[in-house]
């Protein structure tokens, strides 16, 4: 790639010494994407998006917020009441964690649909479950920050987890609290921590884009790019396109924000927390649910941590487990079907979760927590070697030349620019 | 360790004491009522919001504290600074101390939260025969159904069931989870007198009163409807021009 | 990155350029101008989110009984979480602050403008150097040489009607707004 020559003389001075305009130029304009990424491609920097916004909220309500036990609800409700916008942007924040889990669960499904995470994308790929795996930590302090009932007991609930090792189990547990129950201390590092995670977050995204434009992205295909008439120029073509993407997703934010703040929260957070009176039913957030289903469906308590973090370490291996060589699901008529069974069982699982672990839905959970198991070590192993691939194209832009398609089809469908 | 088990268990005796059959799930189905400020371009109706405040006033404040809400905020319902300021001259709080080091008692300024009935929560259960009678400030958000349980609540007062049987100093309610509340049934036709000569039935007391309190909880509700329509109807053309220019920049990408 | 020219965008491939082009220039102008007003308007609520609150606005005037305040004595207040001094001067006070020549002062105000009622002296006690707080409201304070105030951190000397006389300082006490709500009561803010 020859540097490009820019017509600003202080860029160009600048680009000289320091050559991040060559650098940002090369990444996110000239950077060549497949040309048949389709929509499920912009929840990458959907979530980007997302991200920012819950860190510049996130600051933002930090200036009003109070980390302690006497003052932390009282806090969040002054932000709700008297902070100038301050009611906006706390339900930016609360409503923005369960966008970025959204954005995010589709971003990895999209993943293992089409294989993104095989040769030579591996790495890549664990970068996303370790960003997935600080969300999630994150996400988990930033509910207890506000010190409700469901703050408190979910704190208390999960911290206790840790309590299940043998031996170490209650040193553990003590040693996050602080001292012999969720008190203030525990609140002291959540805040910090929640302030500290999502720019550790960021900087493995970073890290997570820097491995994605060295062998670029994966497509609907599957198959690499054979040459440049595979591929358009980053800008304006995808950052138009998802720019488009992120406006429809903004519109359903905003549709929470707005009309539903609420929707995806819990009645008993707007309780102060009291340590003496436990919720009749605590449930986590619902982006935990399906963790949560899995932690519940296991009878030994041990087992039931195990499991639950088991269901996220199993991601990391997931490029050595699946031995197909084919990426695209598109391809593969088996793996697509288990590969929506894997959904089914998700949400399944998430509703399960939802539900007091007894009776049917408990039932329901152990089934799905087998297959979601089940799916990555037995399934995805044995698929590779058993089923039968549809042929491949020759490159990326024959299906799109030679019709058939759906881009083609869509293509065709669009009316000629004309005056 | 320990201390934890010793919370839940005292969790657990406190719920079992409270006569509660939530654990078991029972679901109760509340009947749903009209508000002027649900719905998209829902607002607050002021008068109603008024009256409401004086059924607190009368009536709840007796009991329970609404710590999160301040005089001044009086004026979203449609009074102006002077009648607030009278409004908080009514209540006497501790100030001070003054410069000998004393609390004084002095009237309450807008700038003041609602005066408690009660100084702390041990005071409040020694009054009312154990219970504690929960702060309303966030009632209409901290309970599933919001301002229809309230309603609900507060008109579902009946005789038992012939199989129930209800301990001194409970009361049986059709809505209360688990149906047994330290609350009698306060709110009865009549139970304040309103200005506006609205009559003041039961179903009119407790729809004003609930709405006061989903005031109370969300005082921010219009502007944030208001602000969502707006956002909305500009992410919808600005989505729209991207659309637009997607489809520009697209247009000669399949050839 | 706009200074790069693209392959994309123009159209090399189609022969009709002008009249699309422009349709086509001016659609991309207007979506970039309304994406433009649309991030102006987020950065907003989180600019105004580090303004005052309600709850700090609320408290931003404060009504101050003067009746106790004898003849030559002090007080400070706390408004707005600075100390506001209000003195009540004694005649001596008064005409020593009239008498003093314009074209002498730093920063020149006559008595009458400093006061609403010549005996009522009301000053933010901010030293407008550095922001220290003046000495003189104790009767055992050190006055400064010439009887008002003087600023112990860098040697600032205030006169009877809070004016900057001698030292770094470089403006005279500011005032506060107030009103007299009463002959004995002010509300300051």
């Amino acid at each position: 790639m020859a540097a490009p020559q820019f017509k600003n003389p202080v860029v160009r001075w600048i680009d000289y010494r320091l050559p991040i305009f060559t650098q940002l130029n090369h990444e996110y304009n000239e950077y060549p994407m497949p040309k048949n990424c389709n929509y499920l491609w912009s929840f990458g920097a959907i979530a980007m998006v997302v991200l920012i916004t819950m860190i510049v909220s996130g600051i933002t309500l930090a200036m009003n917020y109070t980390p302690h036990t006497a003052y932390a609800f009282n806090s969040v409700e002054r932000i709700m009441r008297d902070v100038n916008f301050g009611w906006l942007i706390r339900y930016i924040h609360m409503n923005g964690a369960s966008m970025f889990f959204i954005a995010v669960f589709i971003h990895i499904f999209r993943g293992l649909y089409f294989g993104s995470y095989k040769a030579p994308r591996e790495i890549l790929w664990m970068l996303g479950v370790v960003i997935l795996l600080l969300m999630m930590a994150t996400a988990f302090m930033g509910y207890v920050l506000p010190w409700g009932q469901m703050s408190f007991w979910g704190a208390t609930v999960i911290t206790n987890l840790f309590s299940a090792f043998p031996i170490i189990g209650d040193h553990i547990v003590t040693w996050l609290w602080g001292g012999f129950s969720v008190d203030n201390p525990t609140l002291n590092r959540f805040f910090a921590l929640h302030y500290l995670l999502p720019f550790v977050l960021l900087g493995v995204v970073f890290l997570h884009v820097a491995a994605v434009h060295v062998h670029g992205s994966n497509n609907p295909v599957g198959i690499d790019i054979k040459g440049p008439q595979d591929s358009l120029p980053f800008h304006p073509y995808f950052t138009i396109k998802d720019t488009f993407g992120l406006g429809v997703f903004m519109i359903i934010f905003a549709g929470f924000v707005f009309f539903a703040p609420n929707f995806m929260g819990h009645p008993d957070n707007y309780i102060p927390a009291n340590p003496l009176v436990t919720p009749a039913h605590i449930v986590p957030e619902w982006y935990f649910l399906p963790f949560y289903a899995i932690l519940r469906a296991v009878p030994d308590k041990l087992g039931g941590v195990l499991a639950m973090f088991g269901a996220i370490a199993v991601l990391f291996v997931v490029p050595w487990l699946d031995t197909s060589k084919v990426r695209s699901a598109n391809y593969r008529p088996l793996y697509r079907q288990f590969f929506w069974v894997l959904v089914v069982a998700c949400i399944l699982l998430g509703y399960a979760g939802s539900q007091p672990a007894e009776g049917i839905w408990l039932i329901v959970a152990r089934v799905a927590s087998i297959y979601y198991f089940a799916h990555f070590l037995i399934i995805l192993p044995l698929l590779g070697k058993l089923e039968r691939p549809r042929p491949l194209p020759a490159s990326i832009s024959e299906p799109v030349l030679k019709g058939g398609g759906r881009l083609a089809t869509a293509a065709a469908a669009k009316p000629m620019e004309k005056a | 360790m320990r201390s934890l088990k010793k919370v839940i268990l005292a969790a657990a005796i406190g719920l079992g004491l409270t006569g509660s059959a939530f654990a078991a799930g029972e679901q109760i189905e509340l009947p749903k009522q009209e508000w002027s400020h649900s719905g998209i371009f829902g607002t607050f109706d002021r008068a109603s919001l008024q009256r409401g405040f004086q059924v607190y006033k009368e009536v709840c404040s007796t009991c329970h504290g609404m710590s999160l809400v301040s005089y001044r905020n009086l004026t979203a319902l449609g009074f102006n600074a002077d009648e607030v300021k009278a409004i908080a001259a009514q209540y006497t709080v501790m100030g001070g101390p003054n410069d000998a080091g004393e609390m004084v008692e002095r009237p309450a300024i807008p700038a003041d939260h609602f005066k408690a009935p009660f100084p702390n929560e041990q005071a409040a259960r020694a009054a009312n025969g154990g219970a504690y009678p929960p702060d309303l400030s966030l009632m209409a958000k901290a309970r599933p159904g919001g301002e229809d349980y309230i309603y609900a609540l507060l008109t579902g007062f009946e005789e038992p069931p012939a199989d129930v049987k209800v301990p001194d100093g409970m009361y049986y309610n059709k809505y209360f989870p688990g149906h047994l509340i330290g609350m009698p049934g306060i709110l009865q036709d009549d139970s304040v007198t309103y200005t506006d000569n609205t009559p003041a039935t039961q179903a009119q007391l407790a729809h004003d009163v609930s709405a006061f309190l989903a005031w109370a909880a969300e005082p921010h509700l219009e502007a944030r409807k208001q602000t969502g329509v707006k956002v909305i109807l500009f992410l919808l053309v600005f989505t729209g021009m991207m659309y637009a220019v997607k489809r520009k920049v697209w247009a000669d990408a399949h050839h | 990155m706009s200074d790069t020219t693209h392959p994309a965008g123009g159209g090399g491939q189609g022969g009709h350029e002008g009249e699309g082009a422009t349709r086509r220039d001016f659609l991309y102008l207007a979506t970039g101008a309304v994406a433009a007003v649309g991030v102006a308007s987020v950065a907003w609520p989180f600019i105004d989110s580090m303004n005052p609150a309600a709850d700090t606005l609320a408290l931003a005037q404060i009504d101050v009984d003067l009746s106790p305040i004898q003849v030559g004595q002090s007080i400070t207040v706390t408004w707005r979480g600075k100390p506001v001094f209000i003195r009540r001067r004694t005649e001596e006070e008064i005409a020593a602050a009239a008498s003093v020549n314009l074209a002498e002062l730093r920063d020149p105000a006559p008595d009458s403008a400093r006061v609403q009622q010549p005996q009522w002296l009301v000053m933010v006690g901010i030293c407008t150097h550095l922001g220290c707080v003046p000495l003189g409201q104790k009767s055992t304070d050190p006055k400064g040489d010439y009887g008002g105030w003087f600023c112990p951190c860098h040697g600032s000397h205030y006169d009877t009607a809070g004016r900057i006389r001698r030292g770094p300082a470089p403006l005279n006490l500011a005032l506060p707004e107030y009103a007299f709500l009463t002959d004995t009561s002010i509300r300051v803010g």
